[in-house]
């Protein structure tokens, strides 16, 4: 082998700041990216549950159109085709904001979501259906039922999936480099562009997406072993 | 709208320049993901059976592969192979080939877990009765415990194929001429319907996943249905 490894080169000076710059953007894309497919998730599974035929199958187009598309068609869905079909008032928004990192939170946001609406749906299957009747019996709407009764008990449920969802996410955000976001995957690449040093590059960025993901599947384990297990 | 764009690339999109030039398009994606799931189940069934050994030699390094590769993106795996073949061959490999040994490096780490999940769901019963009749822990898992774990797991290997055809559309960033491709190529080339374009290539990779999920669903019911009568 030929090739000279210097790690000294990535993790400091310039190069290590690209880096640093990078996974702030990753993070940031990320937990916006979660938050809100958390609340559009929650939404299209209780409009999935919900009897008015209409909006369940809208919301049962959504799921399945959305979770058997790839994630980058469907960034780059957002990012060249929605313009042309977007309200006005929409793409003027869109002008005025960071147009990439915007298409990239909504293309995240709209795939995980539709995974997440699937999983909160069988966490709410998982409780007994009395609990919606009897609920349903002390007069409350179908929407108080779901929001004070079923949904916080579903949540508690889903959480380890719920959170491998969201690892999920931190490793797609990896996607939007390709339209020009300038998070962790992008600043490596930039920086086998710089400088012919890739693998090093690569390297550090793959530790850092291992951290992250280490770190999270390690706690899942910690709540699955105390808090599920006293829950029961 | 200028959905003639569409129409007029129509072939393009799905087998590329086919027969006069090379194969791309969904075809070329439907046929790495057939390439990376033949290989990826291999490579998987064989870390699946090594992370459930008792020897500790086989036991971690396949753990370590694991949780590594379930840990990074699919898009640095690819980056990975895409610049370590020169500095490990000395020259670099085609394009669909470094994206075919990631996304089978990839799947395999998920398929070994699929591995995994489908042997310890089985009753410990049936390890015991076939080591108590005398097969040695090889024979057991290869005629006793693989053939029933690997039925119970087929719906699984079709969502993983289903992950994998979605997953084939990252050959793209580096040049894989496969059906994303195509569709950036036909919407820098024409550059009025980029939403009409995107929408086809979206629908032709629902075409594909929607079927297999379904039937991914179908097979799940009727493997549910058989186990249940057989207690």
């Amino acid at each position: 082998m030929a090739y000279q490894f210097d790690f000294g080169l990535v993790v400091s000076g310039q190069y290590g700041e690209w880096i640093a710059d990078g996974l702030v953007v990753t993070l940031k894309i990320s937990a916006l990216s979660i938050a809100l497919s958390l609340v559009l998730g929650t939404l299209v599974c209780v409009m999935r549950l919900s009897k008015l035929k209409l909006l369940e199958w809208i919301a049962w187009t959504y799921i399945e159109f959305f979770r058997n598309t790839p994630l980058l068609v469907q960034i780059f869905f957002w990012y060249f085709g929605s313009f042309s079909v977007l309200p006005e008032a929409v793409t003027n928004w869109l002008n005025t904001v960071d147009q990439e990192f915007a298409c990239g939170v909504i293309a995240l946001t709209f795939y995980t979501a539709a995974f997440i609406a699937e999983d909160l749906r069988s966490g709410i299957f998982a409780i007994p259906k009395t609990q919606l009747e009897a609920s349903r019996a002390c007069g409350l709407s179908f929407m108080q039922a779901m929001g004070y009764v079923i949904l916080p008990q579903a949540f508690r449920i889903i959480v380890p999936p719920l959170i491998s969802q969201f690892l999920n996410l931190i490793k797609n955000s990896s996607l939007v480099m390709t339209i020009g976001v300038a998070e962790l995957t992008y600043m490596a690449r930039q920086i086998e562009a710089h400088t012919f040093h890739g693998l090093e590059a690569f390297t550090v960025t793959t530790l850092i997406y291992l951290a992250i993901s280490l770190v999270v599947s390690f706690s899942i384990q910690q709540y699955n072993l105390r808090v599920l297990r006293t829950a029961r | 709208m200028h959905w003639e764009v569409v129409w007029n690339n129509f072939g393009y999109f799905l087998w590329g320049a086919f027969p006069k030039g090379p194969l791309g398009g969904l075809a070329m994606s439907i046929l790495m993901a057939m390439g990376g799931i033949f290989g990826a189940f291999w490579l998987g069934l064989l870390i699946g059976v090594c992370r459930l050994s008792k020897r500790a030699w086989l036991k971690y390094p396949s753990l370590v592969y694991i949780e590594i590769i379930r840990g990074t993106p699919l898009l640095m795996v690819i980056f990975w192979f895409y610049f370590l073949a020169p500095v490990l061959f000395g020259r670099s490999l085609p394009d669909w080939q470094s994206a075919i040994i990631a996304l089978i490096v990839f799947t395999s780490a998920y398929i070994a877990e699929i591995v995994r999940a489908g042997v310890l769901s089985l009753p410990k019963g049936q390890m015991e009765a076939a080591r108590g009749s005398g097969l040695t822990h090889a024979q057991t898992m290869i005629h006793i415990i693989l053939p029933q774990a690997l039925f119970n797991m087929v719906p699984s290997f079709v969502n993983q194929f289903v992950s994998l055809t979605k997953d084939t559309s990252l050959a793209y960033i580096i040049g894989v001429g496969e059906l994303t491709k195509a569709a950036t190529q036909v919407n820098s080339r024409t550059l009025k319907a980029p939403f009409e374009i995107f929408l086809t290539i979206a629908m032709l990779y629902f075409v594909v996943c929607f079927v297999l999920t379904e039937l991914s669903r179908r097979l799940e019911t009727k493997i549910n249905r058989y186990q249940a009568r057989g207690r």
